[in-house]
């Protein structure tokens, strides 16, 4: 008689990038790892271009800087400032929260449940409401001309 | 309510050696039914081949968690009337092996739990093999491990973690919470021995708080503060603030029994 060994159901990377009908946090949760993943690839772009094409003399220099004055760049450097407002200040939150402060105490589960991270989530708001106070200023002074 | 609901219910053959598909039954609901009666109604009446576990049907147990329209749920919780909808996906909890149908292999996710040494660990050992007496505990220190002593071990936290999807090693949220649980109990004297467990690689570290757990929890436990309240401990353990705290001592039964408050006088009284 074999022996059948039982089968592998890993959601894998789809189950951090997909959060269906979960509340919030979970949906923050994934914003926070794309933002990450975005602040990287800028960095890793950035310094490619004030490394590498800043070696390679004036001209190539100059080329860069004329490609980098295309206005889709500029909106790619707003959602790098957006993402950047986003990890910091959320991150802020996640290390606050993760050390036990700001969630409360554990206290007996009577229905209708209601677990800490929603008890508190007036906390997570105001966070959400300065980061998107931020973005709406930084779009203002990026994309729509300036003060 | 009385119509016919559609169960599309994921089936895995291990024999067949084939990939797990759906089939697809039609039941008819009526006001209060469970997903857990659906199933009984299908294997009692449509197909006695479908696999499914389950024990008590009032959310006792824990053994029917499967994933309900992409949410994990206990089937004998959750009624067809409230997912509002006339197809009802159902599959095995994500995250878990699955034996056949909606049956997952529990076993590894028992073993974590094991890993944690879910048990008071006390340095009396003599009384802790011959108990004489009880070791003492207010009702404030009970309060604060109390709700976590609810976990009814159904794996949905597993499932609904995010680190658990991907992280096959992570030790995931219910050891976890049950680890603070024990850490927590002012008769219990072996926090060394279990955060040493879990302050390591695939640890607690791996929790990034997405509170998927705490929100999924079908008792209305709160692993996500639990694990929290548990890396406080370990930073403060690590930097050497707070003080050690010795585990409870033993009181010894009062010598004089209280009187039993006599049994109360019912206002309604049958009438014959």
């Amino acid at each position: 008689m074999t022996q059948i060994q039982p089968r592998r159901n890993y959601l894998g990377a789809l189950g951090w990038i997909w959060a269906g009908n979960y509340k919030l946090e979970r949906y923050l949760y994934i914003f926070h790892r794309i933002t990450g993943l975005g602040i990287l690839l800028f960095l890793l772009l950035h310094l490619v271009m004030t490394t590498v094409f800043r070696v390679q003399g004036k001209e190539v220099w100059e080329a860069t800087m004329e490609v980098l004055h295309n206005p889709w760049f500029k909106v790619g450097e707003y959602l790098v400032v957006v993402a950047f407002l986003y990890h910091a200040l959320n991150g802020l939150r996640l290390i606050i929260q993760e050390l036990g402060f700001a969630l409360g105490r554990p206290r007996p589960p009577i229905y209708p449940y209601k677990d800490s991270l929603r008890r508190k989530r007036y906390w997570t708001i105001l966070i959400i409401s300065i980061v998107v106070i931020l973005c709406v200023v930084f779009f203002y002074d990026f994309i729509a001309g300036g003060w | 309510m009385d119509k016919q609901v559609v169960f599309k219910v994921q089936r895995y053959e291990p024999e067949a050696d084939g990939n797990p598909h759906f089939q697809e039954f039609k039941i008819p609901a009526k006001r209060g039914m469970t997903i857990l009666d659906g199933l009984i109604y299908i294997k009692e009446n449509l197909d006695g081949t479908l696999a499914f576990r389950s024990s008590c049907r009032m959310a006792i147990c824990g053994s029917c968690g499967m994933l309900i329209n992409n949410y994990p749920h206990l089937a004998c919780h959750t009624q067809i009337e409230e997912l509002r909808s006339d197809i009802v996906t159902v599959k095995p909890l994500p995250n878990l092996p699955i034996v056949k149908d909606l049956v997952v292999d529990l076993i590894p996710f028992f073993n974590r739990h094991k890993s944690i040494k879910p048990y008071i660990i006390h340095p009396d050992t003599k009384e802790m093999e011959n108990p004489t007496a009880e070791f003492v505990q207010s009702p404030q220190a009970l309060e604060a491990l109390l709700q976590f002593t609810y976990c009814v071990k159904c794996g949905i936290c597993i499932s609904a973690c995010p680190t658990s999807a991907s992280d096959r090693l992570f030790l995931g949220p219910q050891a976890l919470a049950q680890c603070y649980r024990y850490c927590a109990d002012t008769r219990d004297g072996g926090e060394e021995e279990r955060l040493t467990v879990v302050d390591k690689d695939h640890g607690i570290w791996h929790c990034h708080l997405a509170g998927a757990c705490s929100e999924a929890c079908p008792k209305g436990l709160d692993p996500a503060l639990a694990i929290q309240l548990l890396k406080r401990r370990l930073i403060i353990q690590a930097i050497g603030l707070g003080r050690k705290k010795q585990p409870a001592s033993i009181v010894t039964p009062p010598a004089e029994v209280k009187p039993k408050i006599p049994f109360p006088e019912f206002t309604a009284k049958r009438t014959e």
